[in-house]
């Protein structure tokens, strides 16, 4: 260990083996460590509308039309 | 074994057992891996001496081998609970063998890029057919099959278990890629941390790698947790427990 910030950056002339193999290793994970909270988003908003929609069928039921009557 | 146990794993896999069990595992296990992930990133990139034939190269292994490892422990981890999917036909355990899958894939994934970055130097090719490399790649292939699998099915469950089947047939690879180094004459060097017996490393390059070893499983019990939280949420959509946390989530 020389110290100095640029020598770090440089690893010894294998820098162009070394920093790629760590920003793949963190890049992949983030990846790994984001799509699930996307997923679950969606998930969660189709959920929403699927539970709007049953809802607005049940109130037709009950006797208020979902749509406006024939004239 | 106290009567409890059983009893305590029974009501545990239950979804929504297991989905609030799960929330409160998630965030500790990614605090321990980002803690200790930056304390091996640390000593891997700046405490550790360079190799004295490899220079400042050999620093590659501390991300290869604990993603190396994970490769092999995720594929494992996925095959039992596959086969306890396919006999005792519990759901959790289904979940957590698929959601193992892409995890398991990123680990192999980065064994193999990092893996090629290391040996374009140090071997002067970026890959080649030797057993260690080829059953590597095979296992991600496996990890890639299982997915597949498990998605191209209409209904999931029997999806689910296409992929469990194939996951259990792929547990013999897992021997494979750990013996390959002993059993085929391979230009991937043998191993160097022998859990029992003489690790063929210096202590200072060691302790970074064992902690990064740490931080990678604690990893995957955070991602893990997530994932299983998000698919129980798709697998049980119709159930009450699912539509009170999607109607409470809009609310916010």
């Amino acid at each position: 260990m020389s110290g100095s910030f640029e020598s770090f950056l440089a690893m010894g002339g294998y820098a162009a083996y070394v920093w790629p193999s760590y920003a793949v290793f963190l890049l992949v994970l983030l990846a790994d460590w984001l799509a699930p909270a996307f997923r679950r988003r969606r998930i969660l908003r189709e959920l929403r509308g699927r539970m709007a929609r049953q809802s607005a069928r049940e109130r037709g039921k009950d006797g208020a039309a979902p749509f406006p009557p024939a004239p | 074994m106290a009567k409890w146990i059983p009893l305590w794993l029974h009501k545990l896999s239950s979804p929504p057992t297991f989905y609030a069990f799960a929330g409160k595992v998630r965030p500790w296990a990614i605090a321990l891996a980002l803690i200790l992930g930056v304390i091996a990133l640390y000593g891997a990139l700046v405490l550790a001496p360079p190799d004295y034939q490899q220079g400042d190269d050999y620093r590659i292994i501390f991300i290869h081998v604990p993603s190396a490892w994970m490769s092999l422990f995720i594929y494992a981890v996925m095959g039992v609970s596959a086969f306890i999917a396919l006999v005792w036909r519990i759901k959790l355990a289904e979940v957590v063998a698929m959601e193992s899958a892409p995890i398991g894939a990123a680990f192999t994934f980065i064994t193999l890029v990092t893996g090629s970055l290391w040996g374009e130097r140090m071997w002067g090719t970026w890959w080649t057919w030797d057993a260690r490399l080829t059953s590597e790649l095979v296992l991600l292939f496996l990890y890639l099959g299982v997915i597949g699998l498990y998605h191209s099915f209409e209904d999931r469950r029997q999806g689910a278990r296409a992929a469990a089947f194939l996951a259990i047939i792929g547990i013999i690879n897992v021997p494979i890629v750990h013996f390959s180094v002993q059993w085929w004459n391979t230009l991937h060097q043998g191993s160097t941390v022998n859990l029992f017996g003489k690790s063929h490393i210096a202590t200072d390059m060691l302790w970074p790698l064992l902690t990064m070893m740490v931080a990678t499983k604690a990893y995957y019990v955070a991602s893990l947790c997530g994932r299983v939280r998000t698919d129980l949420l798709a697998l049980e959509g119709g159930k009450d427990w699912v539509r009170k946390i999607a109607a409470a989530e809009k609310s916010r």
